[in-house]
């Protein structure tokens, strides 16, 4: 007997662990899930984690800007997955005309941030799971697995809770709550990899059509698709091998301004 | 093809020897870089009015850039030829050192950079004593800078000598002292031809020499409760293993009741599996109802861990409100949380100069380490960090938050 863990392995174990450990401590907690690739991998781990019986609801916060497919992926499996399916819009922002052609800073904000505030406010969660990863933007390579906000959102990025050992900061005041990031040390291709593995569903958008793929997702009109014919997962990972285009390269929000993302973060982005 | 586990080290010492500088480099020169980040660095750089600073493909906060300093921890990936690596940079500052020991926590090993120019300083000392005590042991010196001391052995070795003698007393034998330039490339990837008498390894060799953290398979079974979940009517306790293996039918102890059975059922969703090894987060039922709950700890009788209510400990203070003797802690070891207290602080110590400050203290500020005797509130299942690290570490919490870190060094 030989058996031993491969690296996908250890990965689905931490972040398991991370997901139980969250639990644990709070019990009232929810999945960010923005219907991605990230977000679909972490709910997968979710399930694993509670045996397909997830025991916190599944929160996603519609810009009403997203694609079509988007929308007809997330009804699909929520009712599959028999997912406690929370939908949060900024219903103010939303009616009075809010778009990227405002400006992609305050869309971000009204449509994303403060639709999340709104649902924190309304459902008391104490601690969201979210599917950053640390390779995806220098900002969020800096982030902790436990990861506090204050009441107004803020991330104390110059003085982040001390974490080790797979010890980490679970408790939150009053006011605060707690993101966890239990995919915070997947790569991309460890996410592609593991996707094959497991046979995940993720929406067609990633896959090439017509000479065009899109290899992150949020909202129509800020995304663009990169130039691919990969139209399989072993094509995506081979791309991912030799490109030399980093994943966000086609999303607004990291492009406007050097620290655009740092702004929208410190203010509670994901 | 099954994809190879990353080596994750981290890189530690004084502010400004090139920690960030050494990174960048190697991203560099293992083609590890997108074209449209280096851009944006090179931009950035003339925005700050310099030139290509490796150093800002890491350092990502605006203040970081700003100040030309590191202030949080970060984690980059890059492979060579034969293997991913994750680097875990790791600020330089005093200030920062919580943020260095959390960075330092998730390596399998260190680099310690010294700038060839300042030799010893007060971070690198604390830092290598950081390594010691979280329990590190494969580590790669580079002396740094080369370029402004015109490649000089004799530099190269006072400097070398003055690190050996300090990481000597603190009982660590680095694997290699490598003479580098972060800045000009000597010695990264490629052999430096300024330095001819250096026949050592280039700093991409010594990692590609060093080990993964062995899986902790062969060792006495160690199982954390983490949680206890209801499934469809059916009680599943869940856990990590944090050693050795467990299977159906196994007979088990628990800790701290002592009650023994045996393992039902080894549950994972949508897999159907009798059998699971260190590292792996699983569930499972037992033979007969015992209730059990996070923080129990599933062992095998007759290879339990030492339940005590008293040991002796060194504990690093990390929070910038000094502990004062009569403040009731939290110890979290594994998935056990107790309260406690320091009943002894037998020594005071200063984490870079290594001087022992006081006897019998009441207090330890911060960065301090402390020689202690902790007694707990409630038994403890634990053993020494020289035998089974996971259940032989500890953090401390105070008012919800971690402010210390500790090792477990003898049991009473
Ligand atoms: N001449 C020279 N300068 C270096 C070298 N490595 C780093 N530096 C400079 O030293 C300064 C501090 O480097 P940085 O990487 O930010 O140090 P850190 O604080 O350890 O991360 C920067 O101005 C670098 O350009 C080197 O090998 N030679
Ligand atoms: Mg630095």
């Amino acid at each position: 007997m030989s058996r031993s863990l491969d690296h996908l392995d250890k990965l689905e174990n931490q972040s398991i662990f991370i997901i139980r450990e969250a639990y644990s401590q709070f019990r009232n907690i929810a999945l960010l899930w923005s219907i991605g690739k990230d977000s679909t991998t972490l709910m997968w781990l979710v399930r694993k984690a509670f045996f397909g019986k997830i025991p916190f609801p599944i929160l996603h916060i519609d810009t009403t800007y997203k694609f079509k497919e988007i929308y007809d992926f997330r009804d699909k499996y929520a009712k599959e997955w028999g997912l406690n399916l929370i939908v949060a819009r900024n219903e103010d922002a939303v009616a009075n005309g809010m778009g990227p052609d405002k400006s992609k800073f305050e869309c971000c904000n009204q449509l994303k941030t403060i639709a999340l505030k709104q649902a924190i406010a309304r459902e008391k969660f104490k601690a969201l799971l979210l599917g950053i990863r640390r390779d995806e933007h220098g900002i969020r390579a800096k982030e902790r697995v436990f990861s506090p906000r204050d009441e107004d959102f803020e991330w104390d990025y110059k003085d982040q809770p001390p974490e080790l050992w797979d010890q980490y900061k679970t408790k939150a005041t009053e006011e605060e709550h707690l993101r966890v990031h239990p995919l915070l040390g997947w790569i991309e291709v460890d996410i592609w990899d593991y996707v094959k593995r497991e046979n995940i569903p993720i929406p067609e958008l990633y896959f090439a059509k017509n000479g065009k793929r899109f290899r992150s997702i949020g909202c129509e009109c800020c995304c663009g698709p990169v130039e691919s014919d990969a139209d399989t997962i072993d094509k995506i990972v081979q791309e991912l091998k030799t490109t030399q285009i980093s994943e966000r390269s086609g999303r607004a929000q990291d492009k406007e301004d050097d620290y655009m993302m740092q702004k929208l973060r410190s203010l509670g982005y994901m | 093809m099954k994809t190879q586990t990353p080596l994750n080290f981290v890189i530690v010492g004084h502010v400004d020897h090139g920690k960030s500088t050494l990174i960048g480099r190697l991203l560099y020169d293992t083609n590890s870089l997108a074209p449209d980040k280096l851009a944006e660095v090179k931009k950035i750089s003339e925005a700050h009015g310099r030139d290509t600073e490796f150093a800002f493909l890491l350092d990502h906060l605006e203040e970081e850039r700003k100040q030309g300093i590191t202030i949080d921890t970060t984690q980059v990936f890059f492979k060579t030829e034969k293997r991913r690596y994750v680097i875990i940079d790791a600020p330089g500052h005093v200030e920062f050192v919580k943020n260095m020991i959390t960075g330092a926590s998730q390596a399998e090993a260190a680099v310690l950079i010294v700038d060839a120019v300042e030799g010893v300083k007060e971070q690198t000392k604390r830092h290598s004593y950081m390594l010691s005590m979280l329990g590190l042991n494969q580590i790669i010196v580079v002396i740094n800078k080369m370029d402004l001391v015109e490649f000089s052995q004799e530099r190269f070795d006072k400097v070398r000598n003055d690190i050996q003698e300090f990481l000597d007393s603190i009982n660590i034998k680095p694997n290699h002292y490598i003479p580098i330039s972060g800045i000009k490339g000597d010695n990264i990837a490629n052999r430096s031809g300024n330095m001819d008498w250096y026949n050592g390894l280039t700093f991409m060799q010594s990692l590609d020499e060093l080990k993964n953290n062995p899986a902790n398979i062969e060792k006495d079974l160690i199982l954390p409760v983490q949680d206890v979940y209801k499934v469809d009517d059916k009680r599943i306790n869940v856990g990590r293993i944090e050693a050795g293996k467990i299977k159906a039918g196994d007979a088990i102890k628990i800790l701290p009741s002592n009650q023994e059975t045996a393992i039902k059922s080894i549950e994972k969703f949508l897999e159907n599996t009798d059998e699971a090894l260190s590292g792996e987060c699983i569930g499972f039922t037992t033979q007969d109802s015992v209730f059990l709950d996070r923080g129990d700890i599933i062992c095998r009788s007759g290879a339990e861990p030492v339940v005590t209510d008293r040991f002796r400990a060194n504990m690093f203070w990390m929070s910038r409100k000094p502990f004062s003797q009569d403040e009731k802690l939290i110890i979290r070891c594994a998935t056990q949380e107790i309260r406690c207290k320091i009943e002894v602080i037998e020594k005071r110590i200063n984490s870079s100069s290594l001087e022992l400050l006081e006897e019998n203290a009441d207090k330890l500020e911060n960065l301090e380490v402390g020689e202690v005797v902790i007694k707990t509130k409630k038994p403890i299942a634990i053993k020494k960090f020289s035998q089974v690290q996971e259940l032989g570490r500890f953090v401390m919490i105070l008012n919800e938050n971690i402010v210390a870190g500790g090792i477990i060094t003898e049991l009473d």
